[in-house]
């Protein structure tokens, strides 16, 4: 599996959150994704993004262009210094949240990617990395 | 501070959503619509979101929010245009917008409007009967 493509994004405002929807926007029409992979991967972010300003205090989203034998992906990994998560199991369970969100965000942009993979420890950070293909 | 903003058309209350939202903006909206509905004893809230090319959790809980307060307030509220692809993403994420009308598009949304609003004159005067 070969990147394509790579590019950093600050998250830390919610302004970022709105242009770092923008920019998987651009991302997956450069991929020639369809509408429905375009808009899932778009609010994946969206969600993800959230959770790197208001839990983790701000952060970065690397985006990655990915080229596997003919078929081609985005990958997304966003990372936080923030407090991190104490209990993962619980943190992906639809309708939990320790603010005042739905407690969507982390188990909706599971459901809409391909691969999800997540690495928190309390007091270091987090970091989500989500993969979606063609 | 920009606002989206609220268009009054005899008793129904109109907003159409068409910039990609930050939260604050979208909080905004949802405490703008309330004190208007208020202000004008709006009987109705049409939103059309047909530009809108993403709803997440945080915009779909406004427009949840925004159908229970103005019915709490006497006024119903119709979701309009909603792309497919967005119907899509939104019920995969968890989210079904239970208890929120939706019409296809601006047309039919009013028509359900009036249809409320025809409906709960008759039950008011069923009841003087």
């Amino acid at each position: 599996m070969s990147v394509t493509k790579s590019e950093v994004q600050p998250v830390r405002t919610e302004q970022d959150i709105v242009l770092a929807r923008q920019v998987v926007r651009k991302l997956t029409q450069e991929l020639a994704f369809g509408l429905v992979d375009q808009t899932k991967m778009v609010t994946a972010a969206s969600e993800l993004a959230r959770n790197t300003v208001v839990y983790g205090g701000g952060g970065t989203m690397k985006c990655e262009a990915l080229l596997e034998g003919a078929r081609r992906g985005l990958r997304l990994t966003f990372e936080d210094q923030g407090p991190g998560i104490p209990d993962l199991t619980l943190a992906m369970k639809d309708g939990w949240t320790s603010g005042s969100g739905m407690g969507l965000g982390l188990s909706g942009a599971k459901r809409l990617v391909n691969d999800f993979e997540i690495d928190s420890e309390p007091g270091k950070g987090t970091r989500v990395k989500i993969t979606r293909w063609k | 501070m920009d606002r989206i903003p609220i268009l009054q058309m005899g008793e129904f209350l109109l907003v159409t959503i068409q910039v990609d939202m930050h939260d604050r903006l979208a909080m905004t909206l949802q405490d703008d619509l309330t004190s208007r509905i208020e202000k004008t004893s709006a009987k109705g809230v049409l939103i059309d979101i047909s530009s809108l090319e993403m709803v997440d959790s945080f915009i779909g809980r406004m427009i949840a929010n925004i159908s229970g307060m103005s019915r709490i307030l006497d006024a119903s509220t119709v979701v309009v245009g909603m792309q497919p692809a967005v119907a899509i993403t939104l019920v995969e994420l968890g989210l079904s917008l239970t208890g929120v009308q939706t019409a296809l598009n601006v047309e039919r949304g009013m028509e359900r409007l009036r249809a409320d609003m025809a409906g709960k004159e008759s039950d008011y005067v069923g009841d003087e009967e």
